[in-house]
């Protein structure tokens, strides 16, 4: 069974349709990327999955479960987490804090406090600052606790929106190898993300978003290769 | 030195229970950004509902000791006002969360119009005397004046507090509050029903209030229907002193608040040459209001941690 089955999700802010009927699948394990210019429509996409924002059509499928009537808030028991774009941590709140508020909605404490413990074996930064408050941290650190609150809702399906974004090129490819590691752990991942090159290096497959629509899809592999793509977000 | 003393001491009494109903104006704006204007009726009507009970409970002639009726007219009249703040933000708040910010406002300041004209339909127009069954005789502390009850009073109202900074600073439910109010589709996506969460901080907000009201009322010996007016713009102006939003502030503003009061009522007279007098209490309130909004809008306690991009 797929992790994630997308069908002509369409999404709209009044008048403007930001997101025009896409379709995609994520399978278990897989990372995917969701490649496109700004404005394409891959945060609206990405939120709306979360179920921040309604979908004006099309149908949403978690594990063979239509999320379509579930909120935002019990989507994360479903097994999906988001790490929004611009990071969305609680700035006054403490690291540690905002960790545990990943485990909100879980009672196994003792695989909570685990988990907790292997967050900050993939990020020592954090476990240096726990009782700093979030705020106070420099942007990749912050992104650092983004990520780690979302993987502490114990996610199988983990979507990311612009982890790159405002960092500087030695956080980026840390914070991807970090996304590495959490993909060879076994959960699914679907990518959004401007630095083409990285996402299409890092995926296995991908989709171009162009206007709301998809455009293209495809192994990532191939991707790089495709002319349309080299010449509309690789630079050449 | 001994009118220093008991203004000290009345200051105290009256700033703990200014706290208390501060604290249910800063959490509500911490999480909606919403002044809730008719607080100050919710602590009313916890007034009058206890004073109906223990009226009630007297002519029973239970033979319980007067601590007891006390008490157990406070565990009905709390989940009633709990449920009035719960419902006033389902009913008249929640469908304004997306509407520029004036229109809650001004429901705020109608809601608590309505209020107090309907406490007056039920309770009348006239003072709700507190039945006189608590021990007033004073206790004589560094030549002033205190009695056991007001003791009772500040020590339940910073017990209350301990409590509740316990449970906002300690626990998953508190913690999830101050996400909520940092950023709502953050917590959101940690799985917190936000309103829920907003619910809760009514239901609290109100109990602390309703606590407030019985104190005032006791400490009094009456209450009235319009009671809640005054005592909710003072507390908000305590709110705003030490900060609106912020926990600690509105302890802290709120004590400071009952202490300005007190000690300007007792020397205003001295000060003036005896030409304005403690009927004037009323006036400190809101001068420190609006010098605090003029030279320091974020009150004390209200430093914003820098936030980088």
């Amino acid at each position: 069974m797929s992790m994630l089955v997308v069908n002509d999700l369409a999404v709209s802010y009044g008048n403007i349709n930001a997101v025009q009927g896409v379709s995609f699948r994520v399978e278990p394990g897989e990372l995917v990327a969701l490649i496109g210019a700004n404005g394409a429509g891959k945060s609206s996409t990405l939120n709306c999955l979360a179920g921040l924002l309604p979908a004006k059509r099309g149908d949403v499928q978690l594990q063979g479960q239509s999320l379509n009537r579930v909120p935002a808030h019990d989507r994360v028991a479903h097994g999906m987490a988001l790490v929004p774009e611009g990071r969305g941590i609680f700035s006054r709140l403490t690291v540690l804090e905002n960790l545990q508020m990943g485990a909100y909605r879980r009672d196994d404490k003792s695989v909570v406090r685990q988990e907790l413990t292997q967050v900050f074996e993939m990020f020592p930064r954090l476990q240096e600052r726990r009782d700093q408050l979030a705020g106070t941290l420099s942007g990749g650190e912050q992104q650092m606790v983004a990520i780690g609150r979302a993987l502490m809702t114990k996610p199988q399906l983990l979507l990311l929106d612009e982890p790159s974004m405002g960092l500087a090129p030695l956080l980026v490819e840390q914070i991807f190898a970090t996304v590495a590691t959490v993909a060879k752990s076994g959960v699914a991942i679907l990518l959004v993300e401007q630095n083409a090159q990285l996402a299409l290096q890092l995926s296995q497959r991908a989709y171009v978003m162009e206007n709301g629509r998809i455009t293209l899809e495809g192994d990532s592999a191939g991707l790089l290769q495709d002319v349309r793509v080299r010449q509309a977000y690789l630079g050449e | 030195m001994d009118i220093f003393v008991q203004q000290l001491f009345n200051g105290i009494i009256l700033g703990s229970i200014y706290a208390l109903i501060a604290l249910g104006y800063t959490m509500v704006y911490g999480i909606l950004g919403l002044i809730n204007f008719a607080h100050g009726e919710v602590v009313m009507i916890g007034a009058m509902v206890t004073i109906t009970l223990l009226r009630i409970l007297v002519e029973m002639n239970t033979g319980l000791p007067a601590a007891a009726l006390v008490a157990l007219a406070i565990t009905t009249a709390l989940p009633l006002c709990a449920l009035l703040g719960f419902t006033l933000e389902r009913v008249a708040y929640r469908p304004l969360r997306n509407a520029p910010r004036l229109s809650p406002l001004i429901t705020a300041i109608g809601l608590s119009i309505i209020l107090q004209n309907l406490a007056m339909i039920i309770w009348g127009r006239n003072y709700a005397p507190f039945p006189p069954i608590l021990d007033t005789t004073p206790w004589k502390i560094l030549g002033a004046a205190i009695t056991p009850l007001q003791v009772v009073i500040v020590i339940l109202a910073v017990a209350i507090m301990a409590g509740l900074w316990l449970l906002i600073g300690r626990t998953r439910k508190g913690r999830a509050m101050r996400a909520v109010a940092q950023n709502p589709n953050a917590a959101r996506l940690m799985g917190v029903n936000v309103d829920g969460i907003i619910s809760l901080t009514f239901v609290l907000g109100s109990s602390l209030g309703c606590i407030a009201g019985v104190m005032v009322a006791a400490n009094y010996g009456q209450a009235h229907a319009t009671m809640g007016f005054m005592l909710g713009l003072k507390a908000f102006a305590a709110a705003v002193l030490g900060g609106i939003g912020n926990l600690a502030g509105a302890m802290i503003g709120g004590l400071l608040l009952g202490l300005i009061e007190s000690f300007g009522a007792g020397y205003i007279g001295d000060l003036t040459g005896g030409f304005l007098g403690s009927q004037y209490q009323d006036v400190f309130a809101f001068l420190v209001l609006i010098l605090v909004l003029v030279f320091r809008p974020s009150g004390l306690m209200g430093e914003r941690v820098a936030e980088r991009a």
